[in-house]
């Protein structure tokens, strides 16, 4: 009885120290929202140029059914894409850091390849593969693939030497040496790329929809803005950042996940 | 004198041009306790890696046993300088770290590890991180991993550099004590003379790069040590000949290596 409302105490009190943490961004971002919203109004541009974010919450709810309609397409790339580059980054970050010749030969032509604009690259991948879920995969695997990878490989050269070493003395053969301290080692680095790229993931595949889809939130944006309906490219932008949000949100509650060692439990007891 | 079980002759190791170890021959007995000492830098922790075959040497041989430490089949359980404890696994599973690389299952190798952590002073902790523990404790989870592993030799590289002067008092007086009930064969690099006079039976002192035995000392105090005033004082006095010796370095000393015993007078 007591312990529960100790325990439910420590919550509010970490509750509250939250709120407290995050407050200088919350009034922050609502004293932008409220001057736009006053200049919209008083300045007497027309809504057609600028729309105030009240107008553009009520498009937003009008239009529900047609953004929800487009964000699916929009979620389906990001994540296919994203998966498969994992995946991808994952088996060669492997092979490179078994093979270190490897890594010396395919890292320049990967730093080539983002170097590449996307503004460029999308329309012609979009003209290669067509208006399917293809083109939009590939992009995305394309702006995600190469920082994980690189994520990944600094991950597994941040492996404490003298773990190297205690291992190599018992006798581990190099795959045991990788499998016990150099993928463990990596986990803090793969998340950290993991943030960031799930970002990238969704900007790369508005980006590929706005070069030519069926169905999107980036196709939307591009016909919104044709219809000059700025109103409703706001609307779909709140959406995408949402949505980025949300995969955000995912990412960082897969690191705690993984990592139970990194959370400090102010009871001190086992985790799992 | 029983056979030696490590043997060193004459070992040399150069790092590209730089001579590292020159001439270095030493040997444990079994149930020595063997300590090197000498200036950081000097090539101790470069010995280790000679002896955990991290590196290889032509100048000289190192035999365990009688036979070339390359057929001794890794006869030793090596412990890092600080801890080396994967911060990602529970304490129970740092410690059956060498069994499982030995190829033992995990939970065969937690159900042999497990009564020995009251011993260690570990008992309760074994499902905490190594974050979750003190800098001592964590020495001592390091050690138990390095014991459980049943090597006929123990290497200790510096193992309490790391702690604080305080809790590295602690962990000397507790290694001493588990010492002399297991009696293990055991080789502890470290710097720290006090350290080195404590825990030891003979003592090796190394000087600067590149190394060599300069001298060899029989340290003949009872045991348990420092608990008494009378060898207190014996030790201070083989504490200050020590430092002498490593910081006041007798060029006729390089090279051949004199025994100097401190026998009970």
């Amino acid at each position: 009885m007591s312990f529960s409302q100790s325990q439910s105490g420590r919550i509010a009190v970490q509750m509250i120290s939250h709120i407290r943490h995050a407050l200088p961004a919350v009034l922050a971002v609502g004293s932008l929202v409220l001057i736009w919203e006053a200049y919209a109004h008083f300045s007497g541009v027309s809504p057609t140029t600028l729309p105030a974010p009240s107008r553009v919450l009520a498009q937003a709810y009008e239009y529900r059914q047609a953004l929800l309609d487009n964000a699916i397409p929009t979620l389906r790339a990001t994540l296919t894409g994203f998966a498969l580059s994992l995946i991808a980054a994952f088996l060669l970050s492997i092979i490179v850091d078994f093979v270190p010749r490897l890594k010396r030969a395919l890292f320049p032509v990967l730093i080539i390849s983002q170097t590449l604009p996307l503004v460029a690259i999308a329309p012609l991948i979009v003209l290669w593969f067509g208006f399917g879920l293809l083109p939009k995969i590939l992009l995305v695997a394309l702006v995600t693939f190469f920082p994980m990878l690189v994520a990944l490989s600094k991950g597994y050269e941040a492996t404490e030497p003298e773990l190297e070493q205690l291992l190599a003395s018992m006798g581990a053969p190099r795959w045991k040496l990788f499998w016990l301290a150099r993928l463990p080692s990596s986990l803090p680095f793969f998340f950290a790329g993991l943030r960031i790229s799930i970002t990238y993931a969704v900007v790369g595949a508005i980006f590929a929809e706005y070069a030519g889809a069926a169905k999107g939130l980036g196709i939307y944006m591009l016909n919104a803005k044709n219809n000059f309906r700025p109103d409703l490219v706001l609307a779909a932008v709140l959406v995408s950042a949402a949505l980025t949000l949300c995969l955000f949100a995912a990412a960082v509650l897969a690191e705690r996940l993984a990592m139970p060692w990194t959370r400090r439990t102010s009871t001190g007891g086992p985790i799992r | 004198m029983s056979a030696p079980r490590l043997t060193l002759d004459q070992i040399g190791y150069r790092y590209g041009d730089l001579p590292v170890l020159e001439n270095i021959s030493m040997a444990v007995q079994p149930g020595e306790f063997v300590s090197i000492l000498g200036p950081s830098g000097s090539g101790k922790s470069t010995l280790f890696r000679l002896l955990t075959c991290a590196i290889t040497t032509d100048i000289g041989a190192i035999a365990f046993d009688g036979k070339p430490l390359a057929e001794a089949g890794r006869p030793f359980a090596f412990m890092p300088q600080r801890d080396a404890l994967m911060p990602w696994r529970k304490i129970i599973d740092n410690t059956t770290l060498g069994l499982e690389v030995q190829g033992m299952r995990r939970a065969v190798a937690r159900e042999r590890v497990a009564p020995l952590f009251a011993e260690f002073g570990l008992a309760g902790f074994e499902q905490n991180y190594p974050a979750e523990l003190s800098g001592g404790m964590r020495q001592r989870a390091a050690l138990l991993r390095t014991v459980v592993q049943d090597k006929p030799m123990l290497l200790l590289d510096e193992p309490f550099g790391a702690l604080d002067a305080l809790t590295r008092a602690g962990m000397q007086r507790w290694l001493e004590g588990m010492w002399a009930q297991h009696r293990w064969t055991a080789m502890l690099v470290t710097h720290d003379v006090r350290e080195a006079v404590h825990l030891s039976d003979r003592i090796y002192l190394l000087s600067p790069r590149p190394a060599k035995v300069i001298r060899e000392i029989e340290i003949d105090l009872p045991r348990p040590r420092g608990r008494d005033a009378a060898t207190q004082v014996r030790a201070a006095a083989i504490e200050a000949d020590i430092l002498e010796t490593l910081l006041k370095p007798d060029p006729d000393h390089s090279g051949s290596s004199p025994t100097r015993s401190f026998a009970a007078e």
